[in-house]
């Protein structure tokens, strides 16, 4: 059995799913207008929880949130199941592809054959679609690849039932109700003003105050923690950053496309002129990688480097709480 | 990031010809998609992060070899585990295996926890008994 779909590559593997099942149900939405509308642009800071024996920075919200959010605003209705037992996931999913339904899955990457060994680690927010099955084999719709694959009985199994942080559970989800009236605009103007909310959250740990917050811990690092750890603490954040799925400095190009395509949907002057400031607060974010890499490479034992870092870092800072208040208004 | 500008340096990614998807900016200022093979700075991390797995694997071994640690604290290591991951593949408690990373503990458990620890770590509870370091 196979179901109709069509794989179309993204960067990100939440909007790729998302934008690529509405596609399959006569929506035409790309990838940049799933993630401005769920609202997927975010930072996070928790200097507490370990990820990859590094404190977790994220560039993006909870996994799922990018859809839901999405969902929500665009008046679908997305249903999702977890199961405890494998046969009962497998079974539904062969029942959902016998109805010609292609579905999302949440899988953990550990597990995922497909992708290089060096990628492979205990992440379990990924996502794909399986869009059919050909003897014993799924076949999948993975964005983040170029084209499709497929995998066994027991390696989707596997990766459907990683345990760990954010253990998927076999989790499974699909559109069951489009609307045929859309309203766009109202749905953009929404993502946008939860996305600048966010950005500028009175939290310390969120937003542009997480930037400042992770800046200043980023001064005491070699000091508190030793260069060797201050330097894997870097280059965990830089791949946070730049990893396969954030289309390149942390999300922002992908979000600077979302706003030129709001421009024309809003009839939007303003958002053009922002999309173009995004792109180049993107650039920095790369530029800040590149200094980073020549930190963590050299592993030069200077405090100043650090410094420097930290000093870049806030800048960034600065220039998104200006754009975010810009972009509040703007809408 | 103009298109043009969109890196294409060596990294894991070529090995299996993988692309990943970015945006960019075309001549006009319009946003697109181009496919990039990779990012040297990217790549220097992932190797960074590579080095501390194998690092810890090393530690690891040396602390199974020297009677320090159990086998399983190497094997949680080789499989790039933490111990929230393990505890929750082998379905205990964290407290509990952390207790089980004791070579003293670790002797008298029995086949049925072991096998568990077998399973999530792919191998025989013969070849977990027995490793005692490379």
């Amino acid at each position: 059995m196979e179901t109709n779909f069509i794989h179309h590559q993204s960067a990100h593997c939440e909007n790729g799913v998302a934008s690529n099942l509405l596609k399959h149900h006569g929506i035409n939405i790309s990838e940049p207008m799933v993630f401005g509308i769920g609202s997927g642009l975010f930072f996070f800071y928790l200097p507490l929880l370990k990820v990859n024996h590094a404190p977790a920075i994220s560039y993006r919200p909870m996994p799922g949130s990018i859809f839901n959010k999405a969902a929500k605003r665009l008046g679908i209705k997305v249903k999702r199941v977890k199961f405890s037992n494998p046969e009962a996931a497998q079974k539904a999913l062969e029942e959902n592809l016998k109805n010609n339904i292609p579905s999302g899955l949440q899988v953990g990457v550990y597990n995922l054959t497909y992708f290089p060994d060096e990628y492979r680690f205990h992440f379990n927010a990924h996502n794909l679609v399986v869009y059919g099955k050909k003897e014993n084999n799924f076949l999948i719709s993975d964005p983040v690849m170029e084209t499709v694959t497929v995998l066994t009985d027991k390696e989707l199994e596997k990766v459907r039932f990683a345990k760990g942080a954010l253990a998927p559970k076999g989790q499974m989800y699909y559109p069951i109700e489009i609307p045929s009236n859309i309203d766009w605009e109202n749905a953009i103007k929404k993502g946008i003003k939860n996305t600048c909310n966010d950005m500028l959250a009175p939290l310390p740990i969120i937003g542009v105050a997480g930037m400042r917050y992770l800046s200043r811990s980023i001064r005491k690092w070699p000091v508190k923690k030793g260069v060797k750890v201050a330097n894997h603490y870097l280059a965990q954040m830089v791949r946070m950053q730049e990893e396969i799925g954030t289309g390149g400095g942390g999300f922002r190009f992908i979000y600077a496309a979302f706003l030129q395509e709001a421009s024309v949907i809003l009839k939007n002057e303003k958002l053009k002129e922002l999309s173009l400031e995004m792109t180049n607060i993107g650039d920095l974010w790369r530029d800040f990688a590149v200094n980073a890499a020549r930190v963590y490479k050299k592993r030069s034992n200077q405090t100043d480097v650090y410094n420097s870092l930290a000093d870049e870092l806030l800048k960034l800072a600065d220039l998104e709480e200006a754009f975010f208040k810009k972009l509040k208004k703007a809408i | 990031m103009k298109k043009e500008e969109v890196p294409q340096d060596k990294s894991s990614l070529s090995s299996i010809k993988m692309k990943e998807l970015c945006y960019a900016t075309d001549e006009k200022g319009n946003y697109t998609t181009a496919l990039s093979t990779g990012w040297e700075p990217k790549t220097i991390a992932l190797e960074n992060s590579i080095q501390d797995v194998n690092e810890r694997i090393e530690e690891a071994n040396q602390n199974v070899k020297n009677g320090k640690a159990s086998p399983i604290v190497y094997f949680m290591e080789v499989h790039k585990m933490d111990w929230l991951t393990l505890s929750s593949y082998v379905n205990m408690w964290q407290w509990r295996v952390k207790r089980h990373a004791k070579p003293s503990v670790f002797k008298t458990l029995n086949n049925k926890i072991l096998s568990k620890y077998a399973e999530a770590f792919e191998i025989s509870v013969e070849e977990l008994k027995n490793f005692k370091g490379n």
